[in-house]
């Protein structure tokens, strides 16, 4: 294989068809030793440069760390990573010392990575104000005195088996994958087990789709395998519109191997030949890194004809998206890639019957299908073991707003509300009160405090009357106003809803504007305005109702939730901006008269 | 002329075939940093549509635009993270400052006002992006200091 390193084919040796039935033989633990940095001969620094780290500055900090290394220690090595999660503490740099375990540390600007460079790699003196914690097991020591980041609040709670090498590894270097057992499942999949063994596989896991509906993978994927047509698809749905949620790049950003080997898994169980990513054409760095890895994983031979021996051939493309809201749809996603408008078709036919191009599609989003590696490695059973009897495996929430820590979390299903708001990103900052959580962005709906004991499981978020979506959380605190939150979500949804149903794309207008008068001031008002402004109240519960019962896609039957869910829980504080046009927390000034 | 040749230059790179409708519009975009009507006749005649199923398909998505942008870009999140942290008053802000709406260039080509539905870097909400570098928890304050240099540097 030409243009790989050594590593990497030594690393795919491990691959063959004899190697995965042996145990792993010392020429390859060595190399995995050396890239995993268990045998680490000179210091390591590793900064997080995804989105959110960039965001931050990470990359002044990284050129920094540059210029030091250049100028005080050439051997040492400066290495890009994804995000470890911790997004409010960004820029997070890890640092490994031979010999010792990998250390991480907070808000890396460039001033503190000089000082951190200075008093670690020059001194051997950790800086405690910016340590987070060390890494345990990354190294063959401990250091004496030094927190794991496991006891850290923010990881103690969390269950990470997607995320768990995130900003550890560099999601530029196949061979670190590797080392880590990258592929390993595919090979697996590939030498010794039939499509529908694998399909079987993932349905024993109880996988379900992380996207929103929370249909069986495995049944889904059955469907498409026992449809005898000879071209079939993969869709992998990286196109996130869902403003508060950024799982699907972020997975991407720090980890694009795992989620190219979930692909490569689905293809070959329902017998796809090409398969799609589609991905915003503005997410630049996920495109990037994504690019590199498809071209890597080329060259590898692990994406191409004959992968690993087996017969199996696979193409993957990236197919950049323009955006659009309803582009998470399954039939609008289809329509998209088909240089059409993004407009979802009815369901049934489904896609597993006639999706891109009138045939079968298999369309999962990238968390779902980050989880399917290690459900093939490792057996359904240690999947299955985690979570609820109906809701197995882990989630990943993006939590923002107005919180201590901000960031991505991976929870087991089955983890309550609570213990993601107070514990792991630490409650509210500031001494305020929390008001509520909104699920699932413009189209899921608010948890109040008496909510926030429901479980993580698409169960339970039923019964609580909404849906599990994509996993974003946005926290609200009492400086925020429910109706003018209402007002910013629906005026969303209004642009986003493509048009196709009435009761979607004027039912949503209607509602934006009910609740745009609600927060309206009355020397706004002329003639009749004030008895439409009740009456349209008094018909806001119906025409929800109606919207929801009525509209095509998830978009225009989930679009009313929020509306439904507030009335339910801030009836009160409607009723105070109705009635005595007064906005308790002082966000709504249209409201009042202009002084 | 001249224009009208680096268009077609760009659309032979693509098979004409439909799927590639969008990744074609997205990539003249990216060329000229707007989609003019000469690039919506040209693609239409190269992939054989007509212009009206390009132009609705060019106006389904959020991305693209049709009108010349500034020098600077400045794209305001308004994703639910943002909005909940102030990003509204900051949108009011930036109108007032600049004296344009959004979607809309500054007098003297230096700046265009976008919005975006979410930037995706909720967790250093309010967010404003500058040319695609994103700058995170900005304030007015943040804002003006901004403006303030990205003015002097184009004095100078």
């Amino acid at each position: 294989m030409k243009g790989i390193s050594e590593d990497a084919a030594a690393l795919l040796q491990g691959l063959t068809y004899e190697a995965i039935r042996h145990p792993v033989s010392k020429k390859i633990s060595g190399i995995r030793d050396r890239l995993t940095g268990r045998s680490l001969k000179v210091p390591l620094i590793t900064v997080g440069t995804s989105a959110c780290g960039q965001g931050a500055g990470s990359l002044a900090s990284m050129h920094r760390f540059g210029a030091l290394i250049r100028e005080k220690l050439p051997e040492a090595v400066l290495q890009e990573t994804g995000c470890l999660g911790l997004c409010s503490e960004e820029p997070i740099a890890g640092i490994q010392m031979p010999g010792m375990n990998r250390l991480f540390f907070r808000n890396v600007t460039e001033a503190n990575a000089e000082k951190l460079f200075r008093s670690l790699i020059l001194k051997k003196k950790i800086p405690e104000d910016l340590l987070i914690g060390q890494l345990p097991e990354s190294g063959p020591a401990e250091w004496k005195g030094i927190p794991s980041i496991d006891d850290h609040p923010f990881f103690r709670g969390q269950t990470r088996r997607i995320m768990k090498n995130f900003g550890i590894l560099d999601p530029f270097s196949i061979e670190e994958y590797l080392a880590r057992g990258g592929y390993l499942a595919l090979a697996k999949a590939l030498h010794s087990m039939t499509p529908s063994e694998v399909c079987g596989e993932i349905e024993a896991g109880g996988l379900r789709g992380r996207g929103g509906a929370g249909f069986l993978t495995g049944v889904k994927w059955k469907e498409t395998l026992s449809n005898p047509s000879m071209r079939k698809y993969v869709i992998c749905n990286a196109d996130e519109g869902d403003p508060g949620t950024y799982t699907g790049r972020s997975i991407i950003e720090s980890n694009p191997h795992r989620v190219l080997e979930g692909i490569a898994i689905a293809a070959y169980a329902v017998g796809a030949d090409t398969a799609y990513i589609s991905i915003r054409a503005r997410c630049t760095t996920s495109l990037e890194r994504l690019e590199h890895a498809i071209a890597e994983a080329g060259a590898c031979g692990l994406t191409g004809e004959n992968i690993l021996d087996s017969g199996f051939s696979l193409k993957i493309h990236i197919r950049k998206s323009a955006g659009a809201f309803v582009c998470g749809e399954e039939t609008a996603l289809i329509r998209s890639l088909e240089g059409r408008r993004g407009m979802p078709y009815p369901r049934p036919p489904y896609p597993s019957e006639k999706g891109l191009y009138e045939k079968p599609t298999v369309v999962d989003n990238v968390e779902t299908l980050a989880n399917v590696p290690d459900i093939i490695r490792n057996g359904s059973g240690e999947f299955a073991s985690l979570g609820t009897e109906k809701s197995r495996g882990t989630k990943i929430l993006t939590v923002s707003g107005n919180i201590r820590r901000t960031g991505i979390v991976e929870v087991a299903m089955g983890t309550p509300f609570r213990t993601v708001v107070e514990d792991i990103c630490g409650g509210i900052p500031g001494g305020k009160k929390f008001k509520a959580l909104l699920l699932g962005g413009p189209i899921g709906s608010c948890f109040p405090d008496p909510l926030l004991d429901t479980r993580i499981d698409y169960e339970s978020i039923r019964e609580a009357g909404s849906a599990m979506g994509s996993g974003g959380v946005v926290v609200l605190d009492e400086t925020n106003c429910m109706v003018n939150t209402l007002e910013y979500l629906l005026d969303f949804i209004r642009n986003e809803s493509c048009g196709k149903c009435i009761p979607c794309r004027e039912g949503t207008r209607h509602l934006h504007e009910i609740i745009a008068r609600i927060a309206r001031g009355r020397h706004t008002e002329s003639g009749n305005d004030a008895l439409l402004r009740f009456k349209s109240v008094i018909e806001l519960r119906n025409l929800a109702e109606v919207i929801r019962e009525t509209s095509l896609c998830g978009l225009g039957q989930n679009a009313p939730l929020m509306v439904l869910s507030a009335l339910r829980f801030f009836r009160e504080e409607f009723e105070e901006h109705v009635f005595e046009r007064h906005c308790p927390a002082g966000v709504c000034r249209n409201l009042e008269k202009p002084s | 002329m001249k224009e009208e040749s680096e268009i077609i230059s760009l659309l032979k790179k693509y098979q004409p075939v439909r799927e590639n409708l969008i990744p074609i519009l997205l990539a003249l975009q990216e060329k000229e940093g707007f989609l003019s009507e000469e690039i919506l006749f040209q693609t239409a005649r190269y992939l054989g549509l007509s212009t009206g199923k390009v132009y609705g398909v060019a106006t389904f998505y959020n991305q693209f635009r049709f009108r010349k942008k500034g020098k600077w870009e400045l794209r305001l999140c308004l994703g639910t993270a943002c909005h909940v942290k102030g990003s509204g008053k900051l949108l009011e802000f930036l109108r007032n400052e600049l004296g344009i709406q959004p979607g809309e260039t500054t007098a003297d080509g230096l700046f265009s006002l976008e919005t975006a539905a979410c930037l995706g870097v909720c967790g250093f909400a309010p967010v404003l992006s500058v040319n695609g570098t994103v700058h995170s928890s900005v304030t007015e304050e943040k804002i003006r200091n901004i403006l303030k240099k990205i003015r002097e540097g184009e004095k100078a």
